[in-house]
């Protein structure tokens, strides 16, 4: 599923408000710039984080992120998750499609972020939550 | 919950984007601007987006309706200032910006208005009322 080794502690922020996700964004921005992704490695995982965290606020009814500076013994990259109790989702494939929302968005967030990022992993189930992992190397 | 000021120069209400937006200020400003152009009757809208490092599907959902409620109020937006990195990112997101006019910047999208005001206008039977800027 996923690899590397943290680098210390992941640094958390809870979501429970639209200010909380731009909270979310510059936290991501900062350890990004840590583990010295290029620029436009920046703006996507940044990007990606702010739809994850909308999510996490609007379909999941609020959560945590956590985002941690990683290392494979190759190379640095940053890992984050995204954790709601919310409802789940019961089709994912249907939820990973482009244009696909239930939530009058444009559905973008979930695919859109899974284009932006090199790994990305969803665990969810009808009533059990979301929990989202992404991963980005700096090159 | 800030608010994002918007200028009026001349014809053009100029929008410069200087934080980071909540969702609750994205949808204000779509708002404040849908008012200042009726109440100023301005014909050109002009976002400046230099300052933002992202442009994700929220924003670009806003930039996407301020530029129609614009044409339905009868004035042009155009969005300017896109840096690099986040055209790169918005296409890789799937963000096609439909209906919206780009520049590289305020100056071009100030002559872009221009024009396009000079290209509805040609014809002086058109428009009774005398534009304030027709003549010099």
């Amino acid at each position: 599923m996923t690899s590397g080794v943290d680098l210390g502690r992941p640094q958390a922020q809870t979501v429970g408000s639209d200010e909380d996700v731009v909270r979310v964004r510059q936290m991501v921005r900062t350890v990004a710039v840590a583990v010295r992704l290029s620029l436009v490695d920046q703006t996507k995982v940044v990007t990606a984080a702010s739809e994850l965290a909308r999510n996490t606020l609007v379909y999941g009814g609020g959560g945590t992120v956590e985002v941690t500076a990683i290392d494979n013994g190759r190379r640095p990259g940053i890992r984050i998750v995204f954790a709601d109790s919310g409802p789940g989702i019961a089709d994912l494939e249907l939820a990973l499609t482009d244009g696909y929302t239930t939530g009058g968005g444009l559905g973008l967030g979930l695919s859109g972020a899974r284009r932006l990022v090199d790994e990305f992993d969803i665990q969810t189930a009808p009533g059990q939550g979301t929990r989202i992992t992404i991963t980005k190397w700096s090159r | 919950m800030e608010r994002v000021p918007i200028l009026k120069i001349g014809d053009i209400l100029l929008v410069s984007i200087q934080v980071d937006m909540s969702d609750q200020t994205a949808v204000a400003l779509q708002e404040d601007l849908a008012e200042r152009i009726v109440a100023t009757g301005c014909h050109g809208v002009i976002i400046d987006i230099t300052a933002l490092d992202i442009v994700d599907s929220f924003v670009g959902r806003m930039l996407s309706t301020i530029a129609s409620i614009s044409r339905v109020l009868d004035a042009e937006t155009v969005v300017v200032g896109m840096r690099p990195a986040v055209a790169i990112t918005l296409v890789e997101l799937g963000l096609s910006l439909n209906g919206i006019r780009t520049a590289l910047n305020v100056e071009r999208g100030m002559e872009l208005i221009a024009i396009d005001r000079a290209d509805d206008h040609d014809d002086p039977d058109d428009d009774p009322v005398p534009e304030p800027t027709a003549s010099p």
